[in-house]
C-alpha cells in the first residue's frame, strides 16, 4: 500500500469505523498516522513509535474514569511527560495531541512546544498538573498552532500573561478554548489575537472576560461557529449592551453556544437571535439562568441537537425542551443543587416528556431525584436509538417511588429496546435481575458503570458472560466478589479495563487473577495506613480498590507507593 | 412542585424510612390528590389518612406490598387495558426467568398516553405546598459538599458500614419487599408510623411544622449521615465551579419573608425566581392555600388542587386579602404599582393582609386586580 499517497489512504481509512478493522489494517499499513490509545499503560511510547513511525496525531487517556469522582488518589499516574520525551527523541512529526485524564506538567508542555515544528493542535480534557506558564510556552513556541482546547482542566493560575505570548506573527488559530481557566487574562492581547486570526471559528472565553470585551471580539470575529461566553453581566440599558446586540446580529454562523459563567438574565434577549440557528447549547455552568429566563431562551432554540443544562430547568422546562427541540439528539441534565440552595430538580416526568417529544434522542446523561420503571419503559419505547444512556438518581439506591420496586425492569426495557446501546450507567435500587437483562440484551454494550447495585456474584457474571463487546466495566460499592472475578479471567484480555472498588473482592482473588493472566496489570490501591506488604497482609482482606487492565508492556514503573501491582 | 423533595426529606431520616415513609406518603398524597391511577401495586387500600391505617401499613399493606412485589414482572405492555384501572399493573405477572422477557409490542396510543398521564399524575402530590417548606430544611440537610444519604437502614449503623457496605441497606430494602423476616424489618416498620404521623400532622394543621423541623434536625444530627466519596458522580471540576457560582448566586438570591394574617408561621420566597407579579402571586397562592382553605388532604375529590388555587386567587384578587410589601423606608405598600425590577430592589418583606386591615389600599387593590384579570 505504500505507493498510495497519504491523502488517499486517509480517505480510505475513514471508512473503517470499527476499532477492530482499524487495528487489523494498522498491522500491515505503516502509513497510519492517527492513533488512539485508550489506556496509556497498555502500551509504551517506544512500541508505539516502532509500530507507527509516521504517527502525526495521538490521543491518550490516562486515569480510570472513576478518577473523575475522586476515587483515584492524586498521584496515581498517567504522566504524559515520558510520551512527549520519547516522541521528541525519535524525531516524530507530531501535529496533534489529545489527552484525557492525564497529568500534564509545565515541563511537558514546554518540551512539547519546542520539539515538534509542525505542532498544530492541543486538546486537554480533565487534565491537571500544569499552570498558565505551560500555556505560555505553547503560545510562544508553536508557530503554526491551530487549536488550543482546554476542557475542564485544573489549571493553576500563575498570573502570567500567557495570552500575550502569542507572537504577532501568529495568525493561524482556528480554535481557542480557555473557559476553564480561573484567572485573569490580558484583554487587550485577546482582542488583538482575535483580530489577526481571521480563521478563528471557535472561541470559548473564561469568566474573566467581560461583556464589553465580548462585544469588541464579536465585531472582529463575526464568522465564529462556536462561541463560549465568559461573563455576561451588564446594564441592559447601556450603550455597550446595544453595541453587543448589533454585533451579535452579525454573527450568523454561530451554531454552538456555551458558558455564561456569570450572567445577568435581563441581558439574554440579545442572544435570542443566535438561538434560532443553534445546534449545540451548553448551559451547564450557567447557574445564573433559571426559571422563566431559561425557558424563554430554550423556546428560541428550535434546531438544537445537543443540550447540556442544569436540573433547575425542572420537569416543566424539560417539557418546553420536548416541544421545542425536535431535532434533539443529546441531552445532559446536571444537578445544580449540590449545596441546598433550593432550586427545582427533575424527575422521571421530565425524561418521559423529552422522550415523547424528541424521538431522535440517542445520548443521555440525566441526574434526577427519582425514576420509575414505568417511565423507563416509556422512554425505551419512545427512543429506541440510544447509544449512550446514563442515569443517575441522586440517592443511588432509591427504588421506584411509586411501586417501591427496584428499577430492574425499567433498565431492562432500555437494553432490550435500544439495540445499539454502547454505554450504560445505572443507579437506583437494582438487583441481580437487571444484570441478567443486560447480559441478555445489551449486545453492543462497550462500557458499563455500576454503583450500589446487585445482590450477588451472579449479577456480575451475567454481564461478563453476556456482553461480548464489553470493553470497560467499572463497579463501586456492589456485592460482587471473588467468584464473579475469577470465573472467566480470560474475558479481561478482551476488555480494556475493569475497576472494582468497595466490593467483596479479596486480595487473594486479585492475586489469583494476576497469576493466571500475565498480560494483565492487576493494581491494588491501598490508601489506608496499613502494614507493609512484607508483613503478610491477610489474603482474605477485602480490597478497597482494584484496577486491572490489559497491557503489552507489563507492570508500570511509575506506580506510587500506595499502588501495588500484583 | 417536584415530589422528589419528599424523597429528600426522607433521606434526612434514613434510607429505609425513605422506602417506608414514601410509601405512606404515597398513600396520603394519593388520598390528597384523589388520583389512584399511578398506584401500580394497587395500594389504593390506603384510601384515607388515618393513623391507624398508617400503622397498619406495617402489617397488612406490607403483606400486600410483598405479594405484589413477587407478582410484578416484566410483561407485555401492549396487552394491558388502556383504561384507568386502579389495579393497572403495567408489569403483568409472570415468572422472572420466563422468556421472552419483554417483547415490546406496538402499543395502542391510548396505552402510551394513559401511561404518560399516569406518570404525570403520579407526581402530583397533595403535598406540593408543604414540599416548598422542605426546601428550607433541605438547606440544613445538605450542608456539606458531598452528597449525603443513608446507606443503611437504621440509625444504629456505624458510619463506616454506612459509607462502605451498602449491602445492609439493600438487604433492608429487600427484606421489606420480599417478606424475609428479620430483625431489621421490625426496626424499619417502627419508624414508619411516627414519621408518617409527623408528615400528616404537618399537612393538616401546620402547627407541627416547627416541631417537624426541629425533630428533623434532631434526628439528622445524630443519625449516621455518611458522606459518600465520589457521589453524585460529577467531575470535581464541575462540582467546584458550581460551588463557586452557587456562592455568588447566593448573594444574588433575594429571600424575603412572607407572612399571612392568620397563618401560624411565615414563609420565605426568593424574589429572583420570578420575573413578573403574576408568577409571584401564583407561587404565593400555592404556598398559602393550605392556610386559607383549611386542611390539606381531607378531601378525596379529584382536582382538589385546582379548586383551592382558584379559590385563593379569587380571595387574593377579591376582597378578602391583599398583597403588600414593606419597602426600604419601612412603609407598607401595595404590591404591583411599580415595575418589577424596582419592586424587588426595594422589597424587604411581604405580607398577605386581610383587606379589612388594608383599608386605605383596598380600593386600589380591587382596581389592580381588575386590571390584571
Amino acid at each position: 500500500m505504500n505507493y498510495f499517497p497519504e491523502e488517499v489512504l486517509e480517505h480510505v481509512f475513514d471508512f473503517l469505523t470499527s476499532d477492530r478493522d482499524r487495528n487489523a489494517v494498522s498491522l500491515v499499513c505503516q502509513s497510519w498516522y492517527r492513533v488512539f490509545i485508550g489506556n496509556c499503560y497498555a502500551i509504551s511510547a517506544e512500541r508505539l513509535i516502532a509500530r507507527f513511525p509516521r504517527v502525526r496525531s495521538l490521543t491518550l487517556k490516562g486515569k480510570p474514569h472513576f478518577a473523575d469522582f475522586n476515587l483515584v488518589p492524586h498521584d496515581w499516574g498517567g504522566f504524559v511527560y515520558p510520551w512527549i520525551e520519547t516522541m521528541a527523541k525519535s524525531g516524530l512529526n507530531l501535529e496533534e495531541l489529545r489527552l484525557k485524564r492525564m497529568v500534564v506538567s509545565d515541563d511537558s508542555l514546554e518540551l512539547l512546544s519546542r520539539s515538534f515544528v509542525n505542532f498544530k493542535s492541543l486538546v486537554l480534557v480533565s487534565c491537571e498538573g500544569f499552570t498558565t506558564d505551560g500555556l505560555a510556552a505553547i503560545a510562544s513556541n508553536c508557530r503554526f498552532l491551530r487549536e488550543l482546547d482546554l476542557q475542564e482542566n485544573e489549571v493553576e493560575d500563575r498570573r502570567g500573561q500567557w495570552l500575550s505570548c502569542f507572537p504577532d506573527s501568529c495568525t493561524s488559530l482556528v480554535s481557542l478554548n480557555f473557559a476553564c481557566l480561573k484567572g485573569e487574562v490580558n484583554l487587550v492581547a485577546l482582542e488583538r489575537l482575535v483580530t489577526r486570526c481571521c480563521n478563528l471559528r471557535s472561541l470559548r472565553l473564561n469568566h474573566a472576560v467581560p461583556l464589553d470585551t465580548l462585544q469588541k471580539i464579536l465585531v472582529q470575529a463575526p464568522h465564529l461557529v462556536d462561541l463560549g461566553i465568559g461573563s455576561y453581566v451588564h446594564d441592559p440599558d447601556s450603550e455597550t449592551y446595544h453595541k453587543l446586540k448589533s454585533a451579535i446580529q452579525k454573527c450568523t454562523s454561530v451554531r454552538s453556544l456555551s458558558g455564561f459563567l456569570e450572567v445577568a438574565p435581563r441581558c439574554l434577549a440579545a442572544i435570542y437571535q443566535i438561538c434560532l440557528n443553534l445546534t449545540s447549547l451548553n448551559l451547564s455552568y450557567a447557574a445564573g439562568i433559571h426559571g422563566t429566563e431559561l425557558i424563554k431562551l430554550i423556546r428560541h432554540c428550535g434546531r438544537l441537537q445537543r443540550l447540556w443544562i442544569l436540573d433547575c430547568i425542572g420537569d416543566k422546562g424539560l417539557g418546553v425542551v420536548a416541544s421545542t427541540c425536535k431535532e434533539l439528539q443529546e441531552l445532559r441534565v446536571f444537578p445544580s443543587d449540590l449545596y441546598g440552595v433550593g432550586h427545582a430538580a427533575v424527575t422521571e416526568e421530565g425524561l418521559v416528556a423529552i422522550s415523547a417529544g424528541c424521538p431522535k434522542l440517542n445520548s443521555l446523561l440525566y441526574f434526577c431525584h427519582q425514576m420509575t420503571n414505568a417511565a423507563l419503559i416509556t422512554v425505551a419505547k419512545n427512543c429506541p436509538n440510544f447509544t449512550r444512556f446514563r442515569l443517575c438518581t441522586l440517592n443511588p439506591t432509591k427504588p421506584d417511588p411509586v411501586t417501591m420496586q427496584p428499577l430492574d425492569d425499567g433498565f431492562g426495557a432500555i437494553v432490550q429496546s435500544c439495540k445499539g446501546l454502547r454505554r450504560l450507567s445505572l443507579t437506583g435500587l437494582l438487583t441481580d435481575q437487571v444484570f441478567l437483562y443486560i447480559g441478555m440484551y445489551a449486545e453492543q454494550l462497550e462500557m458499563l458503570s455500576v454503583a450500589f447495585a446487585g445482590d450477588s456474584d451472579e449479577g456480575m457474571l451475567y454481564v461478563l458472560n453476556g456482553c461480548k463487546k464489553l470493553k470497560k466495566l467499572e463497579i463501586r460499592d456492589s456485592p460482587f466478589g471473588n467468584v464473579a472475578l475469577l470465573t472467566d479471567v480470560g474475558k479481561y484480555e478482551t476488555m480494556r479495563s475493569l475497576w472494582m472498588s468497595s466490593c467483596e473482592v479479596t486480595l487473594e482473588g486479585c492475586k489469583t487473577v494476576a497469576k493466571l493472566m500475565p498480560r494483565l496489570n492487576v493494581e491494588i490501591i491501598n490508601e489506608s495506613e496499613q502494614v507493609e506488604v512484607e508483613a503478610s497482609p491477610d489474603d482474605r482482606q477485602k480490597v478497597e480498590k482494584m484496577y486491572l487492565y490489559r497491557t503489552l508492556v507489563g507492570p508500570r514503573r511509575d506506580a506510587p507507593d500506595f499502588v501495588w501491582t500484583l | 412542585m417536584s415530589p422528589p423533595l419528599l424523597g429528600v426529606e426522607g433521606e434526612g431520616q434514613g434510607n429505609v424510612s425513605i422506602v417506608a415513609a414514601s410509601a405512606s406518603m404515597d398513600c396520603i398524597s394519593q388520598n390528597g390528590s384523589g388520583l389512584k391511577e399511578h398506584n401500580y401495586l394497587g395500594l389504593s387500600d390506603c384510601s384515607s389518612v388515618d393513623s391507624s391505617r398508617v400503622s397498619s401499613l406495617s402489617d397488612d399493606n406490607k403483606n400486600n406490598l410483598n405479594m405484589k412485589a413477587t407478582e410484578l414482572r416484566l410483561g407485555l405492555p401492549g396487552s394491558q387495558s388502556p383504561e384507568r384501572d386502579p389495579d393497572l399493573n403495567l408489569l403483568s405477572s409472570g415468572k422472572l426467568d420466563e422468556k421472552p422477557l419483554f417483547p415490546l409490542l406496538p402499543s395502542k396510543d391510548g396505552f402510551c398516553s394513559s401511561l404518560q398521564k399516569t406518570i404525570v399524575s403520579g407526581n402530583k402530590r397533595g403535598f406540593s405546598d408543604t414540599v416548598d417548606g422542605f426546601s428550607e430544611m433541605k438547606g440544613c440537610v445538605y450542608t456539606e459538599g458531598n452528597w449525603m444519604f443513608h446507606g443503611a437502614g437504621s440509625d444504629s449503623e456505624t458510619p463506616e458500614s454506612v459509607g462502605q457496605g451498602k449491602f445492609p441497606s439493600n438487604a433492608g430494602i429487600n427484606v421489606m419487599l420480599t417478606s424475609r423476616p428479620s430483625g431489621a424489618q421490625a426496626t424499619i416498620m417502627k419508624e414508619v408510623p411516627s414519621k408518617a404521623l409527623q408528615e400528616r400532622s404537618r399537612a393538616t394543621n401546620g402547627t407541627s411544622g416547627n416541631e417537624m423541623k426541629t425533630s428533623n434536625n434532631n434526628s439528622s444530627a445524630p443519625a449516621a449521615k455518611a458522606q459518600v466519596v465520589g457521589w453524585p458522580p460529577i467531575r470535581s471540576f464541575r462540582k467546584n465551579t458550581l460551588a463557586t457560582t452557587s456562592k455568588n448566586n447566593k448573594e444574588v438570591a433575594l429571600f424575603v419573608k412572607v407572612s399571612m394574617d392568620g397563618a401560624p408561621y411565615l414563609r420565605k420566597v426568593d424574589l429572583r425566581m420570578y420575573s413578573t407579579y403574576q408568577e409571584l402571586s401564583s407561587a404565593l397562592e400555592k404556598m398559602f392555600s393550605c392556610f386559607t382553605i383549611g386542611q390539606c388532604g381531607s378531601h378525596g375529590a379529584p382536582g382538589r388542587e385546582m379548586l383551592s388555587e382558584s379559590k385563593l386567587r379569587d380571595l387574593l384578587h377579591g376582597s378578602e386579602y391583599v398583597l403588600t410589601y414593606e419597602d426600604k423606608d419601612g412603609d407598607w405598600m401595595l404590591v404591583g404599582d411599580v415595575p418589577w425590577e424596582m419592586f424587588i430592589d426595594s422589597c424587604k418583606r411581604l405580607k398577605i393582609m386581610k383587606s379589612s386591615d388594608a383599608i386605605g389600599l383596598a380600593p386600589r387593590a380591587m382596581e389592580k386586580s381588575k386590571n390584571r384579570d
